[in-house]
């Protein structure tokens, strides 16, 4: 049998993916008849809800590319909502979020001194970065937010809005072709018209830190610096890279990261700082980064990925059928492709996990919110499952490094 | 003497993580103008009352559970994130058969207990498979667990029969019935009741001690934590014995929640108390992973936890307790490292002293005939 290829040049490759992608967002789309699964609104909600969680999971690729695993992303996260929503009420919504980034790298400076500076197992001071984080902003928004005007024990006043742009000229005529329900050209639309509707500067600044990682981290050679922390930091303490050093700077970045994702939950996602705002993001962050092959590339995918799940969820409890087929869709094909590749065993469970989703969109009248609810851990697990040969963390992510040990 | 010497080794460094948290916390405490012996003395005297005491012992009880999983992973360098997840769906589950089930009540409370450890062990499971079969780590699998373990369970509650309204706004599995309840006994204090579960912990704590120290699998697992290369080379099957760890572990964590589903909730809502795992984890690491540093442990939080209550009468947050709890685990495990680089390096030291001394005497005496 013929191998199935991959277009190799990356450009071209992520066309493919994209054309694949709404192809079958279109099929899906139609036959559960379900039009908000590519409407505009579907994919804006979508991108909003990505930034956060991408956020989180790029914070995660810098502190795990030089080496330190970082679980303590959350508290972080939880750090930067406090941060953001105690000088935002205050100061306006840009101090706000210097505060919030400033809280999230002051987190994970105490998490570097334990794990870089004492050693100390990184698993174990991240749950206690989580604790600590969650303790600290608990105990501070009692104090800062109780008497302040429309605050209270668990919720700070409201912050100023940051601006947001909506390009009409292109957003419109896209959402109003996407509505014409069209094969294929409909869903681009409502895809293209998402990208221009209410797009919060966060947003942009997250694309914009998107970029900037993978040019720092792959093309600088302080970039390089970092990852060989994390791919072996012995050969590259004896070629003179000060491996703690890079470290400190890389988990640092991580928590600011962190920090400006709690940021946006508190500025944008709502006005305020909420206890318990974060709900797990830091967590799916992580898993995002798994997703995406500790890359920035992989991890926007699999953050909007997430995202548009979570959108789809928020915005109707119908579209979880859409969802389910979908999810049915994807999980068939890929199955079809690993059998072609000569990958029987796994193929064939995917491909009874994706008969088994089609017969519960075909068979049942309303599927459950959960499903949507679960998708992104269970998604998360079967890539860990079936493509762990393709996944490649840092070598030496989550090993503790001593300065002048030998390997 | 060596004894006392190793006891105020394994002592030293919580008590420099507990005195350190205690400077912290009374700083922070000054910071924001308090009155730091008042706070003290205060949830000194809150939770040194009977009634306090009592609820201490019963939240001390579930931490103790929880850390005493953790502890069976630990044993084996195996991460167990997943408690979590693994106590609740083993409480929801055990809720549902024992509301369900009519059976003579104590004989459904152990069907319960067997449930629930049934459940925990399952869920743990998938985590263990995943680690042996896929290479996937555990603390990976067992935080997605966790979410996949709370989507499930809303699912079961909020959308299948299964759940009631329990009370108004409140859906959980049906009441379980009064005999198979450990309501418990009321020993200390005329009002509130000591969890019968109490003393199924110390049961637990007995059992992990002797198990771990007594067998030839508690034998295995050590060796296979302290170093997995000698272990395999002696005959251990790692990969067995990363299943056997996380599914004890499991097992143990299915418990985790039974002491305030049969002794307080008797039904398992969508409010019931979520975060009993990282509890665990913390004071699995404070206790050294021992039964008996970990009942100390469990004490001391459940002391914080319940002896806060009154601060927020107070006028201070209550989550100055949360911020002390957090610096204990973090400096704990540094003062842990620490201790350990300073015994290296004495050990170090006295061997090179000890070999030098040798090195001169068998210089000197095999000068002459040199």
């Amino acid at each position: 049998m013929a191998r199935i290829t991959l277009p190799q040049a990356k450009f071209v490759r992520i066309l493919f993916f994209l054309l694949i992608g709404v192809t079958t967002l279109s099929l899906a789309r139609t036959f559960a008849d379900s039009g908000d699964l590519s409407s505009t609104g579907t994919f804006g909600a979508a991108i909003g809800l990505a930034v956060p969680i991408g956020l989180a999971g790029l914070g995660g690729i810098w502190s795990e590319r030089s080496g330190v695993a970082n679980i303590g992303l959350e508290g972080m996260m939880i750090l930067g909502t406090f941060g953001a929503g105690w000088a935002g009420w205050q100061w306006g919504p840009w101090v706000a979020i210097a505060a919030a980034v400033t809280y999230g790298a002051l987190g994970a400076l105490i998490f570097a001194i334990v794990t870089v500076s004492f050693g100390v197992d990184q698993i174990i001071a991240g749950t206690a970065i989580n604790i600590l984080g969650l303790g600290l902003t608990q105990f501070l928004a009692k104090l800062a937010f109780e008497n302040a005007p429309g605050g209270g024990q668990t919720q700070s006043p409201p912050v100023s809005a940051l601006p947001s742009f909506t390009i009409t000229e292109i957003s419109e005529p896209l959402s109003a072709l996407q509505k014409e329900g069209i094969f294929f050209i409909s869903d681009a639309a409502g895809l293209l018209s998402g990208l221009f509707y209410q797009v919060s500067i966060i947003t942009l600044i997250a694309i914009a830190l998107f970029i900037l990682t993978a040019f720092i981290l792959w093309k600088t050679s302080f970039g390089l610096r970092v990852r060989s922390a994390g791919e072996n930091p012995w050969a590259a303490e004896s070629l003179g890279v000060s491996v703690y050093k890079y470290k400190y700077i890389a988990v640092t970045i991580s928590g600011a990261l962190a920090g400006l994702a709690g940021a946006y939950l508190a500025i944008v996602g709502t006005n305020v700082y909420r206890e318990g705002q974060t709900a797990g993001r830091g967590y799916i962050g992580l898993a995002t980064m798994i997703f995406g092959n500790w890359r920035p590339g992989g991890t926007a995918a699999g953050a909007t990925i997430f995202g548009y799940i979570n959108a789809l969820q928020l915005r109707d409890e119908s579209n979880i059928g859409g969802l389910t087929l979908l999810g049915a869709i994807i999980l068939i094909g890929i199955a079809v492709l690993m059998v072609a590749r000569g990958m029987r065993g796994t193929g064939a469970a995917l491909g009874l996990l994706g008969a088994a989703l089609m017969s519960a969109f075909l068979f049942t009248t309303k599927m459950p919110t959960e499903v949507a609810l679960v998708a992104p851990y269970v998604t998360t697990l079967l890539v860990l499952a079936t493509a762990s040969q393709s996944l490649r963390p840092p070598a030496a992510d989550g090993v503790i490094y001593r300065r002048g040990e030998s390997h | 003497m060596t004894k006392i010497r190793k006891l105020l080794d394994v002592l030293t460094a919580p008590m420099l993580a507990i005195t350190f948290s205690l400077i912290v916390t009374a700083l922070i405490l000054a910071a924001f103008g308090a009155n730091i012996f008042e706070v003290f003395s205060k949830m000194y005297d809150y939770g040194t009352s009977t009634r306090s005491l009592t609820l201490i012992t019963n939240t001390a009880t579930t931490y103790y559970l929880s850390a005493v999983a953790v502890a069976i992973g630990f044993k084996m360098n195996i991460f167990n994130i997943g408690v979590n997840g693994q106590y609740r769906l083993a409480a929801m589950t055990a809720g549902a058969v024992a509301g369900w089930i009519s059976m003579p009540g104590p004989l459904a409370a152990v069907v319960a207990i067997l449930v629930a450890m049934f459940i925990g062990a399952l869920w743990a499971g998938v985590a263990a498979w995943l680690k042996v079969a896929r290479g996937i780590s555990e603390v990976i699998s067992t935080i997605m667990l966790n979410f996949i373990a709370i989507g499930i369970i809303s699912y079961v509650i909020v959308q299948t029969n299964i759940g009631t309204e329990v009370k108004v706004n409140v859906r959980g599995t049906p009441k379980i019935q009064e005999g198979a309840r450990l309501a418990g006994y009321a020993l200390i204090d005329p009002k509130v009741k000591i969890y019968g579960f109490f003393f199924i912990a110390i049961a637990v704590g007995i059992i992990y001690w002797v198990v771990l120290n007594r067998t030839r699998f508690g034998y295995d697992l050590r060796a296979s934590g302290l170093s997995p290369s000698a272990a395999t080379a002696s005959g251990v099957n790692s990969k067995r014995m990363t299943i056997y760890a996380m599914l004890a572990s499991g097992a143990i964590a299915g418990l985790v929640g039974l002491p305030d589903l049969l002794g307080k909730e008797f039904s398992y809502t969508l409010n019931f108390p979520a975060n009993y795992g990282f509890t665990g984890i913390a004071i699995a690491l404070l206790g050294r992973n021992n039964p008996i540093g970990i009942a100390f442990g469990a004490l001391l939080w459940a002391f914080l936890d319940v002896s806060s209550q009154i601060l927020d009468l107070e006028g201070v947050p209550r989550e100055i307790v949360t911020i002390m709890q957090g610096v204990i685990v973090l400096s704990v495990v540094v003062a842990y490292e620490l201790v350990r680089r300073n015994r290296v390096k004495t050990q170090q030291q006295n061997v090179g002293k000890a070999l030098a001394g040798a090195h001169a005497n068998v210089s000197t005496s095999s000068e002459g005939s040199k």
